[in-house]
């Protein structure tokens, strides 16, 4: 079959664009980062998760170390039911908490583990049982204003205009 | 008269909306022969020429071209039987994208399985036969019209067609390239053992070359004959024709309302 | 006494007319389909019609992706400053060109180089019969002229909208990092976690692909039906790239609208 230069040009192009789509994919997306660990699977309960997302990082000493895998309701106890998909190289102790927070102040929510001292290792299927809700603004603000408000101090002696009895 | 006819026209009538181009037109065309339709612009000679061609379908009557109706094949048996003709075109035509061998190669490479080699000596052999071999590495558009037309006539006769049809063929050369492609149009109808349709207005060249003609005016055919009848006749619109001329049934003015109205000479009968 | 009957009834001509062209072009996009086995079995057509419309694009469309952005690098720099959020740039530069810019500008550019090449290039060889002179030959126009440049189109569309969206970040990159001062780590992990190869990319490449179809129907259509002059096929190369555009817009919205995550 005669070659032309067509057929370099056309090969060339495709190939640019399949190059393309692998840069995209890699180095400006994040498909390599998911698939490639093994991970294992803990339950937690939160009485507000806040703005927690499926796919949140799970953080521990800063450093991802996990994905949040699935949110659920608890319809029994009304709480957040989340299923951390935590990286397999890493274990934590039996008592570590999980807290949801936030960083920065626009940032994203994500998922906090704070190691405990038990000798007994998380294992997949387990649950954590020490869990920090999301802080939530508002409740924040209504709470310092009522207690901004408690510690005005209350009128002490009543006004000098009133009459004498 | 037992000639076999490779074109047969049956009252054929054509009309391009409400407008009638073609009413009842009569054609034989037999097998072998140069067969002139000769007209004024307009009378309809290239609707003719499509429609035996197969790109127009006719309102009325039949057109059969070596024994099948042409307007009632479908796709299939429509470009079966186109196989075996060819059109030239009244520029040519020529695919401007490639150059002159890869223009006249075009059908055979598209219709036939030949090798190379063998393509290659058809072509140059069929550019040959039109004068144009050494110009075969050239581009259309660096032809002038009489070259682009040889070019386009190899390359209608490189299958060796059973019909060829020319559009025109004489229309804008000069006087050489003119008797260039007359010659050719003969000589090749014969070396083939073709049929050939030339539509044209050439009256000089085609009495010189063709077999019989045919003269349509306003969509319906007003004369025939061959040549030395043509030369010979009577008729008002063939003597107009082949002698020239203002005079005679093809008037010179575009219908039109009286000339004194026009420039305001009708006096009081005039508008403002 | 406003006379209304006039423009009223040329508007309504017009409307009448639009539907006659979207049924025509309906029609025609059926028979290019149904033309298309010469365009697989001789990929060679196809190939080279790649070249003309895709290859010889890439000029425009590297240029044009490196320039928006860098300009998205520095008009999104003085926003996320007041925020102090600056190291997210990266992530405005990639979600923008993936998502919507990708898709649709490269198209856009693809319409006014290509396109409007192939409706010229097709109502030329209407006017200079050279359609006319290859059915005559046996050879349908339909699968051997237009089939393959249709194929092309789709071939590539996609492919120049990765490109620029690649080009793209990569001019993000330049502005952000290399002049501004970005950090580097925090510039690409930023943008890692914010876009996901299925929503974004993907979406963005499902899109190219539709305005791929899209325009390269159109440029042929009108290229087909052009009216065999100079006017008509000047009209028609003026309508491919306008009418491309205004498709373009409208189908984005429309995709866009379906492709709208809820929020996990």
């Amino acid at each position: 079959m005669e070659r032309t230069t067509i057929d370099l040009w056309f090969g060339a192009f495709v190939t640019a664009g399949f190059v393309a789509l692998l840069v995209l994919a890699l180095k400006v997306g994040n498909l390599g980062a998911e698939r490639a660990t093994q991970t294992y699977r803990v339950e937690a309960r939160f009485e507000n998760i806040g703005g927690l997302k499926v796919r949140g990082p799970v953080r521990s000493a800063g450093v991802l170390v996990g994905r949040v895998a699935d949110i659920k309701f608890d319809n029994e106890r009304f709480q957040a039911q989340v299923t951390l998909a935590l990286d397999s190289r890493y274990a934590w102790p039996k008592d570590t908490s999980a807290s949801i927070l936030t960083s920065g102040l626009l940032g994203e929510t994500y998922i906090g583990l704070e190691a405990g001292a038990e000798d007994k290792k998380l294992a997949a299927g387990d649950r954590i049982q020490i869990t920090q809700s999301a802080v939530v603004l508002e409740k924040l603000i209504s709470q310092l204003l009522f207690s901004k408000a408690q510690e005005a101090p209350a009128p002490s002696t009543p006004a000098p205009a009133s009459p004498k009895k | 008269m037992a000639e076999e006819l490779l074109v047969d026209v049956r009252s054929v009538s054509f009309s391009y909306g409400r407008r009638p181009i073609l009413k009842g037109i009569d054609m034989r065309v037999p097998r072998g022969k140069v067969v002139a339709i000769m007209g004024a612009s307009g009378s309809g000679k290239t609707t003719l020429l499509r429609a035996i061609g197969g790109q127009l379908k006719p309102s009325a009557g039949s057109i059969r071209v070596a024994g099948e109706d042409i307007s009632q094949l479908d796709a299939d048996g429509l470009y079966a039987l186109r196989r075996r003709m060819s059109m030239l075109f009244q520029f040519g035509a020529l695919f401007t994208d490639m150059d002159v061998f890869e223009n006249v190669a075009f059908p055979l490479r598209e219709h036939t399985d030949l090798p190379e080699s063998m393509i290659r000596d058809l072509v140059l052999m069929k550019l040959e036969a039109v004068g144009m071999r050494g110009a075969h590495r050239l581009r259309p558009a660096e032809l002038s019209g009489g070259m682009a037309r040889r070019v386009a006539l190899a390359r209608a006769v490189v299958l060796d067609p059973t019909l060829v049809m020319y559009d025109e063929p004489f229309a804008g050369l000069d006087p050489i390239a003119l008797g260039v492609i007359g010659q050719l149009v003969r000589k090749l109808n014969d070396a083939l053992g073709a049929t050939s349709i030339v539509v044209s207005h050439d009256v000089v060249e085609s009495l010189h070359i063709v077999d019989y003609l045919y003269f349509i005016s306003e969509g319906v055919i007003v004369g025939e004959g061959t040549p030395d009848e043509i030369r010979a006749s009577t008729h008002p619109y063939v003597r107009q024709f082949v002698h020239g001329g203002g005079e005679g049934p093809v008037a010179f003015h575009y219908p039109a309302r009286p000339y004194a109205a026009d420039v305001g000479l009708a006096g009081k009968a005039g508008h403002a | 006494m406003l006379d209304v009957r006039r423009p009223l009834a040329r508007l309504g001509h017009n409307f009448i007319e639009g539907l006659w062209r979207v049924g025509s072009m309906a029609r025609f996009f059926a028979l290019v389909i149904a033309s298309s086995a010469t365009s697989f079995v001789r990929f060679r057509l196809v190939m080279r019609e790649v070249y003309y419309s895709g290859v010889l694009s890439l000029i425009i469309i590297i240029v044009s992706g490196l320039f928006i952005g860098m300009v998205l690098g520095l008009q999104g720099f003085q926003t996320l400053q007041k925020y102090g959020a600056t190291e997210s740039i990266g992530v405005l530069v990639a979600l923008s060109l993936t998502r919507e810019l990708g898709p649709v500008v490269s198209a856009i550019l693809f319409a006014a180089r290509a396109g409007s090449a192939i409706t010229a290039e097709i109502g030329l060889m209407k006017t200079t019969e050279q359609l006319t002179a290859m059915d005559m030959m046996a050879v349908s126009p339909m699968a051997r002229v237009i089939a393959p440049r249709f194929w092309a189109g789709i071939i590539s569309m996609p492919i120049l909208s990765l490109l620029f969206s690649a080009m793209g970040v990569f001019g993000g990159y330049i502005v952000g990092v290399v002049l501004i001062g970005v950090d580097n780590g925090a510039f690409w992990s930023q943008m890692q976690a914010a876009v996901e190869f299925r929503y974004d990319v993907l979406n963005g490449l499902l899109k190219a692909f539709v305005f791929g179809v899209a325009v390269t129907v159109i440029a042929t259509f009108e290229g087909y039906d052009a009216p065999p002059t100079a006017e008509g096929v000047s009209g028609a190369t003026t309508r491919t790239v306008v009418t491309s555009a205004l498709v373009i817009l409208a189908l984005d919205l429309v995709l866009t609208a379906f492709m709208l995550r809820p929020d996990a």
